[in-house]
Parts: C-alpha cells; sequence; structure tokens
C-alpha cells in the first residue's frame, strides 16, 4: 500500500511546488518582517475586488522576512512575481545581482515606487520611565535599545541611517564624533534579530530593552495590539524618510506569464481603497484624502531623505553598507 | 596443524592487501551470500547523492576562497568568539549531562519506584522532540514573565538571552546520550564484584569509586562525547533563546545562518567547513572511544 | 512525592538520589512537555481547535507527513542495504563508508542547508545548469525531502549495523547453502531478526524528520501554506504575535513526540519478550 502511495504523494509533490504548478491565477509577494498583517488585508481586498472586475479567483501567497534575507532568496530562485520591500538597496540588488528586474523599475511607479512610507520611531514603555525623548537619548549609559541586525533587515538600516543623521546635525559633521555616537548606541543593544518582527517580540514579549525602534507603523500597530496601556509611542526630533519600494519581477513574471496580474496587485496598492488599507495599518500614504482621513494618527516630524543627507542609495551602500564599511565598523567591531 | 597455520598465514595477508581479497579463503566464505552489488550499488549511490556531493560542493566553495582568505573568514574575531561561546557553552551542557546522566542511569538500573518505566521514556524524549519545539518551550520557560525565569530573575540569574540559556538548550537536547550508553553497563554488571567489596567492608562510596566507576568509564566518556558533539551542531533549540548578541550569546551555526542572510557566502562556507572539521574530529574521538569501550567489554 | 517502595539493592542514600532524579527530571523534562499543553490551550478548547485546523497550519501538518512518507520508506532501503553490506563482506574502504554513513549524524543541521544551498542555489554548483533547464530545487518541496533525507540517513542503519554485526551471518549462509534465493533468505531469515531494531530506526528517523528545523529552515522559501513544515509554521505563528497558534502548531509535534515514546515502549517490550 505504501508503494503505491509513494509516486502518488510525489505527484502531489510536483503539483504543489510554486515553481511547477502555479498558472497565471497565482502569485508570490515576498515581503518584509513587519508586513504580515498589511498584506493579509491587502491580499483579502485585492483578491475580492479582482475576482469581481475579471471574474477570475487569484490566489496571492505570501513570505515574510528581512528584505536582505528575501532578496537573497530571490537571488537562489525563490519565484517571487512582486517584491514589496522596505529599502531601495535589497530591490536594486536584484538588478545588479541577477538581473532579474528592469534598471528603470523606480521610474515604473509614482513616487519612487513606493506606495507608502514610513520612518524609524520609538516605543518606550508606558509612562516612559526612562524618559526617552530623541535619538539622543538612546546613546545614555542607562538605556538598553532594541533594534534588529543592520545586516539583514532594511528596518534596521534606517535605524542606523536616522542616528547617523541626527549625530551629523549635533555634531556639525564632525565624522568621528558620530562614529563614536551611533557606537555607543549599538552598544546598548542586548539582542540583534534577523528581522524586524523578532526585534518586536523581544521588546514586547519578552520585555528586554527600555526602548525599540523601528517603523512607526510597527510601533502603532503594536500599541494597538498590545493594548495601549503597555506602551508609548514616541516620534524623535528629526526622522529619516523610509520609502517602501514595490517591483514586478520581470524575470520571474515573463517566465511564469503573470505579469498582467502582477502589475494590477502593484496598482491596487496606490488605489484609495489599498491606501486606506495601508494607512489603517498605520502607514503613511500619499493620496490626499486618505492621508487627510488618518492625519489625526501621524504626528508631524521633520524627515530628511537620503538624498539630502548621503547624497542617494548608492552613495550611501559604497560607503556605509559595503563590506568593511562605516556599519560593519560600528556594528561587528563593537 | 598445518592448514591452521596456512589459513592464520592468508587471513593476515589479505587484510592489508585490499585488492587480493578475492581469491583468499576467507573472501569466499563471505561471498557465499548474493547481494554484494546490490547493496554496495545501492549505498555509494545513495550516499554519493545525497551526502557526498552536497559536501563537494561546499568544499569546493571553500577551497575556491584560497587559504590566506580562508583563514582570514574563519578565524575573523567575531568567528572566534562563536567558537568560544559554543566550546563553552557545550562543555557546560556536557557536565551538567554528565552528572544528571549518571544519576539518571544509576536511578534507572538499581533502584525500583512507583514510575521508573515512565521516568525511562521520559529519558528520550528530547530525541522525540522537535528541537524548536523545545527551544519555544524553554524559553518560555525561562523568559522574565516564565514559570522559570519570574523565580531565578530575582535572583539575578539570566537564563533566556544569556550564555546559560544555550547551555541549558545543549542539555536539554543531548540528555539521552548519557543515560543511553551508561545503563546496559550498569544493567550488564554482574552484582558479585560490590558485594564482595561490601562485604569486604567497604563503603558504599568506596564501592562505586573501586568497583563501579572503573567498569562504566568507557561508556561514560564515550556518552559525554556524544552528547558533546551533539551540542556542538544544536541549533534549532538555541536559535529560540541564545538572543542574537555578537560576541556574547552567538553560536557558530547562528553565525553561519547570520552570514547567510548577509548573502555573505564566502564567511558562510569557511564557518561551515570549520563545523564540518569539527563534527569530523569528534566522529574520529567517539568512534576511538567506543571502540576501546568495546574492547574494555570484552575483557569483563 | 513518590514514596520509594521495593529498592532493588539500595545503600542508605538511595531515597535520596531517586527523589533528585525525579525532581531534576520533572523540572527539566517534564515541564517544558507541560508547559506546551498548558500554553496551547490557554485560550480554550475552542480557540485551540480554531488554530489547529486553521489551512495555513494544516498545510504544514500534511506537508510535514507527506516529507515523513517521502524519507522514512527510502532511508528504510539505505539503511538495509548500508547494513547488509558492512556487515556482510568485508571490503577496501568498509570503515570509511561507516563514518560517510555517520557524517550527517554528527554534523550541524545549518552545515546541511548550507551545503545544499552551494549545490542546487541560483548561485551554486549545480545553479546554472538547473536554471538553464528550467529546473527549480532550491525553496521548493524537493529541497526540504533532500535536506530531510540528508539529515537521517544514518538513522535506520545505526540501529542495524550493531544487531547485524553481533548476530553474525551464519543464519543466512545456512539459508543460502540449503538453496534459498537472496530475497528469501532476506526476508525469511534476515528480516525476523532484526524487525524491532529496523521499526526503533524508522520511528527515530520519522521523528526527525517531522522535527526538522535548521536544514529545513534554510533551503525554504518561508512561503506561507507553501513550504512550511509545522516546525517552520511554529516559528512563524510566534512572530506573528500568535503565541497560542504557535504552541497549538507545537502541541501536535508533542503529541507526536508523546507517540514516539509510547512507541519505543511497545518495541521494548516486544524484544524483552
Amino acid at each position: 500500500m505504501r508503494f503505491k502511495l509513494v509516486p502518488a504523494l510525489v505527484g502531489l509533490a510536483l503539483a504543489t511546488s510554486p515553481a511547477a504548478a502555479q498558472g497565471a491565477d497565482t502569485i508570490l509577494n515576498v515581503s518584509y518582517d513587519i508586513a504580515r498583517e498589511l498584506f493579509a488585508e491587502v491580499n483579502a481586498a485585492f483578491v475580492a475586488k479582482y475576482q469581481a472586475e475579471t471574474g477570475r479567483a487569484v490566489t496571492i501567497d505570501q513570505s515574510h522576512a528581512g528584505t536582505s534575507r528575501q532578496a537573497r532568496a530571490i537571488l537562489e530562485g525563490l519565484p517571487a512575481d512582486v517584491v514589496t520591500f522596505n529599502q531601495f538597496t535589497d530591490v536594486q540588488l536584484l538588478h545588479d545581482r541577477g538581473n532579474l528586474v528592469a534598471a528603470d523599475w523606480q521610474a515604473r511607479l509614482p513616487n519612487n515606487a513606493s506606495p507608502f512610507y514610513s520612518l524609524p520611531a520609538f516605543l518606550v514603555r508606558a509612562g516612559n520611565p526612562k524618559d526617552i525623548q530623541d535619538w539622543s537619548d538612546l546613546a545614555r549609559e542607562d538605556v538598553a535599545v532594541v533594534f534588529p541586525n543592520p545586516k539583514t533587515s532594511g528596518n534596521a538600516r534606517y535605524t542606523y541611517l536616522a542616528a547617523w543623521v541626527y549625530g551629523l546635525e549635533a555634531f556639525d559633521g564632525n565624522e568621528a564624533q558620530v562614529r563614536d555616537f551611533v557606537g555607543r548606541i549599538f552598544q546598548n543593544v542586548p539582542v540583534f534579530d534577523t528581522g524586524g518582527r523578532a526585534a518586536t517580540l523581544t521588546f514586547a514579549e519578552r520585555e528586554i530593552g527600555d526602548v525599540l525602534v523601528t517603523f512607526e507603523a510597527e510601533v502603532l500597530s503594536i500599541r494597538e495590539e498590545f493594548g495601549e496601556a503597555g506602551f508609548e509611542a514616541v516620534v524623535p526630533s528629526v526622522s529619516l524618510l523610509a520609502e517602501f519600494p514595490v517591483a514586478v519581477v520581470d524575470a520571474v513574471v515573463d517566465r511564469r506569464g503573470s505579469r498582467e496580474l502582477a502589475e494590477a496587485y502593484l496598482d491596487f496598492l496606490y488605489t484609495p481603497e489599498g491606501q486606506a488599507i495601508a494607512a489603517g495599518r498605520n502607514h503613511r500614504v500619499h493620496d490626499p484624502e486618505v492621508r487627510a482621513e488618518f492625519a489625526h494618527r501621524f504626528p508631524e516630524v521633520r524627515l530628511v531623505t537620503v538624498e539630502e543627507v548621503f547624497g542617494g542609495w548608492e552613495a550611501v551602500s559604497a560607503e556605509h553598507f559595503a563590506s568593511d564599511g562605516i556599519l560593519d565598523q560600528v556594528f561587528v567591531n563593537q | 596443524m598445518s592448514t591452521r597455520l596456512l589459513d592464520a598465514g592468508r587471513a593476515r595477508t589479505a587484510r592489508p592487501l585490499g585488492l587480493s581479497w578475492s581469491r583468499s579463503p576467507a573472501w569466499r566464505r563471505q561471498r557465499v551470500l548474493p547481494g554484494f552489488g546490490l547493496t554496495l550499488g545501492i549505498t555509494l549511490f545513495y550516499l554519493g547523492l545525497i551526502v557526498a556531493l552536497p559536501l563537494a560542493a561546499m568544499l569546493l566553495k571553500t577551497a575556491s576562497l584560497g587559504w590566506d582568505e580562508f583563514w582570514r573568514l574563519a578565524t575573523s574575531p567575531r568567528a572566534l568568539a562563536t567558537y568560544r561561546i559554543t566550546l563553552t557553552t557545550a562543555a557546560m551542557a556536557t557536565a551538567f549531562n554528565a552528572v544528571f546522566g549518571l544519576l539518571l542511569a544509576w536511578v534507572l538500573v538499581r533502584h525500583e519506584f512507583p514510575g521508573r518505566r515512565l521516568l525511562d521514556a521520559l529519558v528520550d524524549l528530547p530525541f522525540a522532540l522537535p528541537t524548536a519545539v523545545a527551544g519555544l518551550a524553554l524559553v518560555t520557560l525561562f523568559d522574565r514573565s516564565g514559570w522559570f525565569g519570574s523565580v531565578l530573575a530575582p535572583l539575578g540569574i539570566q537564563v533566556a538571552y544569556a550564555p546559560l540559556g544555550i547551555a541549558l538548550a545543549m542539555a536539554f537536547t543531548s540528555v539521552p546520550f548519557v543515560v543511553r550508553t551508561v545503563q546496559p553497563v550498569l544493567e550488564d554488571m554482574q552484582g558479585e564484584l560490590e558485594e564482595a567489596a561490601t562485604t569486604l567492608g567497604a563503603s558504599p562510596w568506596q564501592t562505586f569509586r573501586l568497583v563501579v566507576w572503573p567498569m562504566i568509564l568507557p561508556a561514560f566518556t564515550a556518552g559525554c562525547a556524544l552528547a558533546f558533539a551533539r551540542s556542538l551542531g544544536e541549533f534549532g533549540a538555541i536559535v529560540f533563546i541564545a538572543g542574537n548578541l555578537p560576541f556574547r550569546t552567538e553560536v557558530t551555526s547562528l553565525l553561519v545562518y547570520i552570514r547567510l542572510d548577509e548573502f555573505d557566502y564566502p564567511a558562510a562556507a569557511a564557518l561551515a567547513t570549520v563545523l564540518l572539521a569539527m563534527a569530523f574530529v569528534l566522529l574520529f574521538l567517539t568512534n576511538l572511544l567506543q571502540s576501546w569501550q568495546l574492547r574494555h567489554a570484552d575483557r569483563h | 512525592m513518590p514514596t520509594v517502595t521495593n529498592a532493588r539493592r539500595q545503600g542508605p542514600s538511595g531515597a535520596w538520589l531517586v527523589g533528585l532524579a525525579l525532581v531534576l527530571s520533572a523540572l527539566f523534562l517534564l515541564a517544558p512537555l507541560v508547559l506546551i499543553f498548558v500554553q496551547a490551550f490557554a485560550a480554550g478548547l475552542d480557540a485551540y481547535v480554531h488554530h489547529v485546523t486553521e489551512p495555513a497550519t494544516r498545510h504544514a501538518i500534511g506537508l510535514t507527513v507527506l516529507t515523513a512518507l517521502v524519507v522514512v520508506p527510502i532511508n528504510v532501503v539505505f539503511g538495509v542495504a548500508a547494513a547488509w553490506l558492512v556487515t556482510r563482506y568485508r571490503f577496501f574502504g568498509r570503515r570509511l563508508l561507516v563514518t560517510l554513513i555517520e557524517i550527517p549524524f554528527s554534523v550541524s543541521p545549518i552545515v546541511a542547508g548550507v551545503i545544499y544551498l552551494f549545490l542546487y542555489g541560483a548561485q551554486g554548483l549545480l545553479g546554472p545548469f538547473l536554471q538553464a533547464h528550467d529546473i527549480q530545487v532550491m525553496f521548493t518541496l524537493w529541497a526540504i525531502f533532500l535536506v530531510s533525507l540528508f539529515v537521517t540517513a544514518p538513522f535506520v542503519a545505526r540501529e542495524l549495523i550493531p544487531l547485524m554485526q553481533a548476530q553474525g551471518s551464519e543464519d543466512e549462509e545456512a539459508a543460502i547453502t540449503l538453496g534459498a534465493s537472496g530475497l528469501q533468505t532476506f526476508l525469511l531469515v534476515t528480516l525476523p531478526n532484526v524487525r524491532w531494531a529496523l521499526l526503533y530506526g524508522a520511528i527515530l528517523c520519522n521523528a526527525r524528520v517531522m522535527g526538522e528545523f535548521g536544514a529545513v529552515s534554510v533551503v525554504s522559501g518561508n512561503i506561507r501554506g507553501q513550504t512550511n513544515t509545522l516546525p517552520l509554521q511554529v516559528e512563524l505563528l510566534f512572530n506573528d504575535l500568535n503565541t497560542v497558534g504557535a504552541f497549538a502548531a507545537a502541541s501536535t509535534l508533542a503529541v507526536l513526540a508523546l507517540v514516539t515514546l509510547a512507541a519505543k515502549l511497545v518495541l521494548e517490550a516486544r524484544t524483552r519478550s
């Protein structure tokens, strides 16, 4: 009996393997770690809308992890039809290392191909017992800071860069002092998890650290999830614009014949309905009406961009994120 | 008489000269059983495909680094810290299991008590329970709000996210090794020697130290070596409880995983090769210990 | 507190030793098991049933069972062949072969994942060839099957080799001399002698396949409801802030572990009688 079963099961394995069986009615969205709840809601809304408009029942598969890990998996052959990442560099990597995404990917959709954005913000314990207000407080000796591993998490790289921005302003651009400042913040981190959600769990469930630095979207959502009494959100005096770029993975959609569905999916993120879901999940959006509707959730904050401070992502990558770059010196040789 | 000598002489020469065995009588006797070609074919094909080929792919990758680069990656400060942490926590886990495992083996063989069969079965739990589930359960028990953690935290003892937690996870997953190697030896031991020692006026402790201990030592050492080897390779249980702190609670297999995620394949290959080499050395040592144990068992 | 009765050979410190062993085992071995079920049922039976029957978890259970059904029979065949080979014949390189069989047992599961990534990944040794022929191995079920085969390859052979070595081959030789075919000899002479060890090896192999985490997590694409085995699903639910769901999924694995232990008890009783 078992020997009849095995070929049947192997057949089943073939049929359910993502590379083999999905027609163009299924696409895989490979995404960053803390977007779990967001895309669960987006996918349900998109599937319903798409069926209403075209009569086709489609499925959106999801994968979540730190974006650098995800980019690597795609380069190793994970058949992602679309990527919804939180950092320019990880999408660009798909072009640079594997030519999976066309060079002009950022110009193909509005707002640098980023349907929504956020910024690194702080989540502190109820009553803010350590009185944490700004980046300078993170470098204090009595403060334990939690954020993920900047080598694997785009989220943490924004944190690193935002601290750098604050340091540049505070020390008048004296790089040695900025480096020392950022280094002191890193020294206050007891746990470097590989993804943003793991860091959240470390702070919220495991009760480690005095402050969690993560995207504002996660900060606000965690307050809702764990009850507002337990935590407080703090927005620092200055932060960094964190755009969440999306792209169709050309090499995959052309092979699988899923381009039309993949593009419709990404376009949906820009519709008022898509924007409202994103804003409802505490992401800042561009659509003026949705923006006005949710304005009360998002305090005013001075945002600078990577272009303004660092001269663009390529410069940041070369100077900070490359092997043995400044990040390595601050992070690894702490 | 003369034929026996001849046979002995042939047997002696046949063993080292691998190519001449097909003509030796010893071989012909073995070949009575069919299936040599079939089982050799299956075994070599399968081992080649499943074990040797992937290992070769990694070693090829490591070899392409060149010796200097390999050495630089394998001995970076962070890598060295992981070796130190892995070895010390594995040693702590093995030390704990040496005592706890010996105690369990002793109690299971030498004492009759309600629930003995149940305890005997429970010893195998760490082999049956997935390591990730064990890790999740251990961290939930030992973190600050857990059943044990909330008791230990006021005493200033931190287990979760500290080296102690790694040792704990390693100890849990390798409990059965010491118990299961010592247990059969204790069961086989005849009581006469101990009784004689007691009759001659030895205290229980003296009896244990002078009579029992020398007999179980080889099995005990082999069990500890197996537990140590298992601890070095453990991953699933550790990731949940370690906390990922470079230089403090990062074990080598975790660093390999992180290097992969960072897309730093050369470093991942170099570190994985170091782990593989460690496994080989330990396999060699445990095989030596086990043959010592077998020889020892033959003598008694 | 259980009392000690009828000690077989008990020194004055016997009760203390038994007590200590029981307390330590309860704290160290039993508590994690109890905790899993307490946490899984923390939100009540309905919530538990809901979490265990949730589609993604159900899929993970199915995938885990499928992997075991594929991997265990293959490794049983391999284990029997390898044990027959190394215990019934002497040949050049036999010791090396035994060492090669044991490697997966002593190597870190992460290394198992890494070596398969370096072989079948797009950047790996066979990557260009596989891509040219549009064959995807990494991040599919095939990769999960392959690393599971690697990790558990020695389990059956390890149980059989010592036993078959100890039993010797006289019975089989007699059967062959009396005119039995090789297959008849194996089925009627060898198999009855080793069946319990074989079954025990298969049970251990099965437990490890279903529980493997490290190696599978390197080669699985983390796609919900697609390439998540149960241990990965546990981690995923935990990261979803769904503690009850994570422990519910973990409890199914714990039940499996208990079944494994029970099967082992039965087997031991059989071998003794």
